[in-house]
């Protein structure tokens, strides 16, 4: 009786060290490859490896070592958030028992199933999940590509980029101006423009107000536009004003070397200048066959998965799924739904229907925060809102100043919610 | 019973309050039955009428049309002071549903009310505390009659077993905001929650009755067993 006890305790003792070292088990467990480390491919590594409990071999791909959030990134410009609080490691999502690897992927063999790394090894996938984020497309803004990114910083992925903007703000000649060239839709996080200008406004109304803010925008509208616009008056009067495309803000041109911009044919001589070019799918999405025309990855609106491909899924940004907005709130949601589906295919665990969700919160100036959201499901053809909400103009300054305290408590509950 | 509340409705009218919103607080119940409700049930923490000052509650005149806990003089519970931020206004249906429920409508409430469960008794207290909103020009005419849309759960949806499967993946929802950890910054915890009050609160959501744009887009599409899922999930989460 003792020894069978005993015999017993060493075959669980057994199988548990086989869980815990995926590369023992090979082929018996169901793999799963993640291309992408951001809000979308984090969540949906993390939540498989977290909820499949072993039973799911999971592989996230990401070349850097620490992530900088977008979001978040404009009140680093603004002064309210320090950039090492923008940055997160892979330590948590590695608990979880995701196999964390550095690397680049820089192709998809889709009849092998494998995934092709930089370092030259390869990484065979029974689902792959492709959560890439943004490219520019090239030639967007004539006079611009990203060889002249330290010159005009686009500084629309976070990190240095949006430090090396940052510094070049502060070191702006007194009075002198500060033009963004705001990229035409669909691109990543819709109001992040209107905010950036509101944290840079923010910024140089304490240290050169006497400073000027030029917008030049290829887009009849702007997310949270009334809202941005009554902050802008309120706080910054005089300082920001926009060109729109009546008046050539679809017409543009730069030269980065000598810091002009040229708005229909007229040469505006700037001092810094942020240059957010047209958006398409990171470039391992279109590497793998999964865009479109259009230039983004097509998706199936009940659970992600590529149209391209049943066994590949595309997530966040690069996704062209319908009415969710490109922010990293939408590419969490969507990892949930994409992490029920795939371990329920290689499990058998329960499949419930899509839901999505977003909001965005943006801040305007000092405690002024402001947000926008809606419900989302699964329509025929493409995702949709089922029911939106905006904040109002003229709210109270508690409210805003709620609203503000609010989005903070997002960004420490998303940023747990995908890092661990 | 017609006859009965007309002439208590002179007497008091006379002693207590103009007679505009006295017409009012008659078309919500019966406020002399309702003075004896508040002594009962209120009086020991709030005062009202002439001369009322805070006590261990806010003292409770004009309290129709009111934004929730609006008095700078008094030191409210962050979750009430959150709500009145969020637009809680103190109208007939909020009324009722917090003095029905005070955590249901309030979870954070520094009230300690187990609450008045009598629709009858509830709606006489209200008439009562009507007496004392004599502001009627800030009170919309239909306001005192007007259906009210409070949240009222059959025992069948508080009794539904919720799947606490279900509730795990309908929490992913929740958990982009509200921390599994149960931190309480910015975004309220709602790990450990007792299940009726979770589901008492969700449908007050659902029902627009509890202000919050975010939380009534969240609630508008789940269902009873949805927010009975949820509640069995979070209400098991350890903090």
């Amino acid at each position: 009786m003792k020894l069978q006890r005993r015999t017993f305790l060493a075959s669980v003792s057994a199988a548990s060290a086989i869980m815990a070292a995926p590369a023992v088990m090979g082929q018996a467990r169901p793999r799963v490859v993640v291309i992408g480390g951001g809000s979308g491919g984090g969540t949906v590594a993390r939540y498989i490896a977290k909820d499949s409990d072993g039973a799911v071999d999971v592989t996230l791909i990401e070349p850097t070592k620490r992530y900088y959030t977008c979001y978040f990134s404009n009140l680093y410009l603004g002064g309210f958030w320090d950039y090492d609080a923008l940055g997160h490691g892979y330590e948590g999502i590695a608990a979880a028992g995701v196999n964390v690897v550095h690397d680049w992927a820089i192709g998809v063999d889709r009849d092998a199933k494998t995934v092709t790394l930089a370092s030259g090894s390869s990484i065979p996938y029974d689902r792959l999940v492709v959560a890439p984020g943004i490219d520019f497309v090239a030639d967007a803004v004539p006079g611009w590509d990203v060889t002249k990114q330290s010159l005009m910083p686009h500084a629309y992925k976070s990190g240095t980029q949006v430090q090396l903007l940052k510094n070049q703000i502060e070191n702006m000649r007194e009075g002198g101006t500060f033009c963004m060239v705001a990229p035409p839709n669909p691109y990543r996080c819709p109001p992040g423009p209107g905010e950036r200008v509101s944290m840079i406004a923010h910024m140089l109304s304490q240290s050169n107000p006497t400073a000027k803010i030029l917008i030049v925008d290829p887009k009849e509208n702007f997310s949270k536009q009334a809202l941005f616009e009554e902050g802008w008056s309120k706080h910054y009067a005089g300082m920001v004003s926009r060109i729109g495309p009546d008046f050539g803000g679809a017409n543009v041109e730069v030269r980065p070397d000598s810091m002009e911009v040229v708005i229909d044919g007229n040469v505006e001589k700037v001092d810094v200048c942020n240059v957010i070019p047209a958006q398409k799918a990171g470039k391992i999405a279109e590497l793998a066959g999964l865009t479109n025309d259009a230039g983004w990855a097509p998706v199936t609106p009940s659970d992600m998965r590529s149209t391209m491909d049943e066994n590949i899924f595309v997530l966040g940004d690069a996704a062209q799924q319908g009415a969710m907005p490109k922010s990293g709130f939408s590419a969490n949601s969507q990892a949930k739904v994409v992490a029920n589906v795939v371990r329920g295919e290689l499990t058998g665990s329960r499949i419930f229907p899509a839901r999505y969700s977003n909001t965005c919160w943006s801040l305007i100036a000092t405690n002024d925060g402001v947000k926008v959201g809606a419900s989302y499901e699964p329509g025929a053809e493409q995702i949709e809102s089922v029911s939106s909400f905006i904040s109002a103009t003229g709210e109270t300054a508690e409210l805003r100043q709620q609203t503000y305290e609010e989005s903070i408590g997002w960004y420490n509950g998303i940023v747990a919610d995908i890092f661990g | 019973m017609k006859g009965f509340i007309l002439s208590s409705t002179l007497c008091i009218g006379a002693m207590l309050a103009p007679i505009a919103s006295f017409a009012q607080a008659i078309a919500i119940g019966d406020p002399e039955s309702g003075a004896e409700v508040y002594r009962r049930e209120c009086a020991s923490c709030h005062q009202i009428g002439e001369g009322a000052a805070h006590r261990i509650g806010p003292q409770l005149n004009h309290i129709f049309d009111r934004g929730a806990a609006s008095h700078d003089d008094f030191r409210y519970s962050d979750a009430l002071a959150r709500q009145g931020r969020d637009g809680l206004v103190w109208d007939l249906a909020r009324l009722h549903a917090y003095i029905e429920n005070p955590r249901a409508l309030v979870s954070g409430t520094r009230m300690s009310y187990r609450g008045l469960g009598d629709e009858d008794r509830r709606a006489d207290l209200i008439a009562y505390l009507r007496v004392f909103s004599d502001q009627p020009q800030n009170i919309p005419e239909a306001a005192p009659t007007a259906i009210r849309p409070e949240v009222e759960l059959s025992p069948e949806i508080l009794a539904i077993v919720g799947d606490v499967e279900y509730g795990e993946y309908l929490s992913q929802e929740c958990t982009t905001c509200h921390q599994r950890s149960g931190a309480n910054e910015g975004i309220p915890g709602i790990v450990g929650w007792p299940e009726d009050d979770f589901v008492v609160a969700m449908h007050a959501y659902k029902e627009k009755l509890r202000p919050h744009e975010v939380m009534r887009s969240v609630a508008s599409r789940l269902g009873d067993e949805e927010i009975a899922a949820l509640a069995a999930y979070f209400a098991a989460l350890d903090e």
